[in-house]
């Protein structure tokens, strides 16, 4: 019995200093890219003014849906606006803007200040809708075509590359 | 020059360690007392190890940016202040502290325990030399405060401005002696193992040590939660953020530690228990910085990090825990404890398991992020709501069995005043009721919290009376207990009467709330030496009294490095606490401002210093008995 307890202890420790051998080569940013190809999960999120509700069935009518994440106290995503305006124009593209744990005021001040890009405006007041598409700070964005799948994940402000990304892929 | 000399220094400490080790092994071999070389170069060793350090405090004063560890922490317009302590603020001085330290209390050690066996004595020495030579290599090779760079920059890169503050210039000096004085106890357990020195009187030998780091652990585990509620700007003074976690560990280890300690010098129970207490406390320490410097943990204290680092520690932690292993599988005996349910030994040991569940519960909390990453590629944090539900209504028959354990007797107790205890407990509830019919209502969890921490405050004053009757009074652990019970008290109040409010406010602008209002009157544009500061003027005005408080939250600007921070405004008083941040709102004229009245902050401060007074007066009634 004694034999038993001593090898279990062992084993314990073996086990621990393996962990936190193998964790010492891992990377410890949070890492969402095996989320792309995959399918997005079924989500219900409420819309900005509180009318409705949107689901995957909004995505579906559209080639592409670029879902953003953005706050009007964030900062980055000042930065990425213009780009989403310029994006806002294009066909093929849907826009839906995911507002994430703001005040409503501020949010739209901050649109009618730099622009209203998106064709629909959702809101996620607690930030729980967004953990389901792997979110876990703003700006964010992911591109998804008509059957759902993520084909991009961009984590950060859009940047002039990513534009170019985005239009070779609709086009 | 400096670079050199340092570089010099360590070598020879090297050569030093070495040479302990080879005397100490000879000196154990022949007949008579220890060699008095031994003590001359335990004394050289510690004396070259602090000049060692100096010549690094003196490159930070120099701001001599040859050296890269200067470069990377330190900036020419640093105050001098900054400058010096920026010395251990950062890894590579950090190790020099853990050497000095193991160093000196290696000295020490041996000086002051003369009346024990010279076999013990000498291995605790050897043993901690080696230890000590571990920490060497790790500075010379890996994190070496003197590696130079070429070219040798013009300037430096300066110091995180949240870490330019006082209280950050004294935690980490507080928290390595907790930390790294638990390896002489360590050290001293191994020996014990080895030379079988299982007697009482190995209790005298480390007692006066596991107080002395466990004073110091608890001081700094406080200056640093201090620093976080003045410095981080959101309130709060705990996080359970795993660097905090780290600090806590030993600290449970250390507590555990010398309640044993007293049932193993009086019974003579309990001897490898204490040892398993020994060597974990140092394991913690060295498992902490493991998980702090080698950077698999993100946590708000983000050290620069280095996998190689990590391999090293991790060695380093794998040789010490499978050698303790080792040891311990070879040498323990099975011991049978005929313990009497009702008595102070039993007491004690709950105490113990508690310690050990507090322990358990933290450190499961602090890794389990790592194991579900590194298993399953799922990332996760243990955040406060865990610590919460797990540790907190375990406290509520923690501080009630505290208050009971001291009055139990050794080997048989017999509680006569049953009755006693019945009053105190109903003057517990009346004194919860009166704060909620004053006040107002709270939690069924704050209540029993607030029940237990009052049962154990009145029942720990109430031990004084009686000891002053028969002359007795054993102060230490007196104020030592109600201070805890005070500490948790507050906390709690704390927590349930902190009142908090969130606005944006336009210069002139006044806002609303409760008996309250609040206005922001002034902001001011003010350059100082290494950064510029908007500072706001607001006043806080309680409607009923209509007393007036004007506070001054701080946005800085730093130059190097850029950085912008947030000051609080905090005005202290000792029923409360106004703290007021201030940001601003990008391209708009409004602050967004943070207005929190927390009450009894300054009780809880002072009750973790009336803890540590408790255990300095056992320290020094320890120090005249022998």
């Amino acid at each position: 019995m004694q034999k038993i307890i001593k090898i279990i202890i062992l084993f314990i420790f073996l086990f621990v200093i393996g962990i936190f051998y193998i964790s010492l080569t891992r990377d410890t940013n949070y890492n969402t890219s095996s989320l792309i190809n995959k399918e997005t999960p079924e989500f219900k999120i409420i819309s900005f003014d509180d009318s409705n509700f949107f689901t995957r069935d909004d995505i579906k009518k559209y080639d592409y849906t670029l879902i953003n994440f953005w706050a009007s106290w964030c900062a980055p995503c000042r930065i990425e606006h213009p780009i989403l305006m310029k994006l806002s124009q294009k066909k093929n593209l849907m826009l839906l803007g995911i507002n994430f744990k703001d005040k409503e005021l501020q949010a739209k001040t901050f649109l009618s200040e730099l622009g209203n890009p998106y064709d629909l405006l959702a809101k996620d007041k607690n930030g729980k809708n967004s953990v389901k598409f792997g979110i876990y700070g703003i700006p964010e964005s992911i591109l998804i075509n008509k059957e759902f799948i993520i084909i991009k994940k961009f984590v950060g402000p859009l940047s002039a590359d990513d534009y170019n990304n985005i239009i070779k892929i609709i086009e | 020059m400096l670079s050199n000399l340092g570089n010099i220094l360590l070598f020879l400490n090297v050569i030093l360690s070495l040479s302990i080790i080879y005397a100490a092994n000879r000196n154990l071999k022949i007949s008579g007392g220890v060699d008095k070389n031994i003590f001359q170069l335990s004394l050289i060793q510690s004396t070259s190890i602090i000049i060692c350090f100096f010549v690094l405090i003196a490159a930070f004063i120099v701001s001599d940016f040859s050296l890269i560890t200067v470069y990377q922490n330190s900036h020419s317009l640093k105050p001098l202040f900054y400058k010096i302590a920026g010395t251990w603020g950062n890894h590579e001085g950090s190790l020099m502290l853990w050497a000095i330290i193991l160093s000196i209390f290696s000295f020490l050690f041996l000086v002051y325990n003369k009346n024990h066996p010279k076999k013990f004595r000498l291995l605790t020495l050897i043993i901690q030399n080696i230890l000590i030579l571990g920490f060497l290599f790790f500075i010379l090779f890996n994190s070496n405060p003197f590696s130079k760079i070429s070219p040798i920059p013009s300037e430096g890169l300066g110091l995180n401005p949240i870490l330019q503050d006082p209280a950050l210039a004294i935690h980490p000096p507080l928290l390595y002696v907790g930390f790294v004085g638990a390896s002489i106890y360590f050290s001293a357990a191994i020996a014990s193992l080895i030379t079988n020195y299982s007697e009482k009187s190995f209790s005298l030998s480390i007692k006066n040590w596991v107080l002395i780091s466990w004073c110091f652990q608890t001081l700094g585990i406080l200056v640093g939660s201090i620093w976080a509620y003045y410095e981080l700007g959101w309130g709060g003074f705990w996080f359970w953020d795993p660097v905090e976690n780290a600090s806590l560990l030993p600290w449970f280890a250390m507590t555990a530690l010398f309640h044993s300690l007293i049932v193993f010098e009086k019974r003579n129970l309990f001897y490898f228990w204490v040892i398993i207490l020994c060597l974990i406390t140092f394991t913690l320490s060295v498992t902490g910085t493991f998980l702090v410097r080698s950077g698999i943990l993100n946590s708000v204290h983000t050290f620069a990090s280095d996998p190689t680092r990590g391999v090293y520690i991790l060695i380093f932690l794998s040789l010490m825990i499978f050698g303790c292993i080792f040891l311990l599988f070879k040498k323990y005996k099975k011991e049978n404890y005929d313990l009497n349910r009702n008595s102070k030994e039993t007491f004690i040991l709950v105490n113990n398991w508690f310690m050990m569940f507090y322990l358990i519960t933290v450190l499961l909390g602090t890794i389990y992020p790592i194991f579900t990453d590194a298993l399953t590629d799922n990332k996760i944090s243990v955040g406060p709501p865990f610590y919460n539900a797990i540790i907190l209504p375990v406290v509520v028959v923690f501080l009630l069995f505290m208050a009971l354990g001291p009055k139990a007797k050794w080997i048989k107790n017999k509680f006569e005043n049953i009755r006693t205890y019945i009053l105190i407990l109903t003057g517990a509830i009346g004194l919860n009721l009166a704060i909620i019919f004053f006040f107002k209502s709270y939690s069924l969890l704050s209540n029993f919290i607030i029940i237990s921490a009052l049962f154990l405050i009145i029942s720990s004053l109430m031990d004084i009376l009686k000891a002053l009757k028969k002359n007795k009074l054993d102060f230490a652990r007196i104020i030592s207990h109600t201070s805890f019970g005070f500490l948790v008290l507050f906390i709690g109040l704390n927590d349930i009467f902190t009142l908090e409010k969130d606005y944006n406010i336009k210069l002139g602008e006044t806002k609303k709330f409760e008996n309250y209002s609040i206005q922001l009157q002034n902001l001011d544009l003010k350059n100082y030496k290494n950064y510029q500061a908007v500072i706001g003027r607001l006043e806080i005005k309680n409607i009923n009294s209509n007393q007036t408080n004007i506070l001054n939250p701080e946005i800085r600007i730093y130059d190097n490095p850029k950085t912008l921070t947030y000051e609080a405004a905090i005005k202290t008083s000792l029923i409360k606490d106004y703290y007021l941040t201030m940001s601003n709102i990008d391209r708009s004229d409004y602050y967004n401002i943070k207005f929190q009245k927390k009450p009894l902050m300054v009780w809880i401060w002072i009750s973790v210093i009336m803890i540590v007074v408790g255990g300095s007066l056992r320290l020094f009634s320890n120090a005249k008995n022998n």
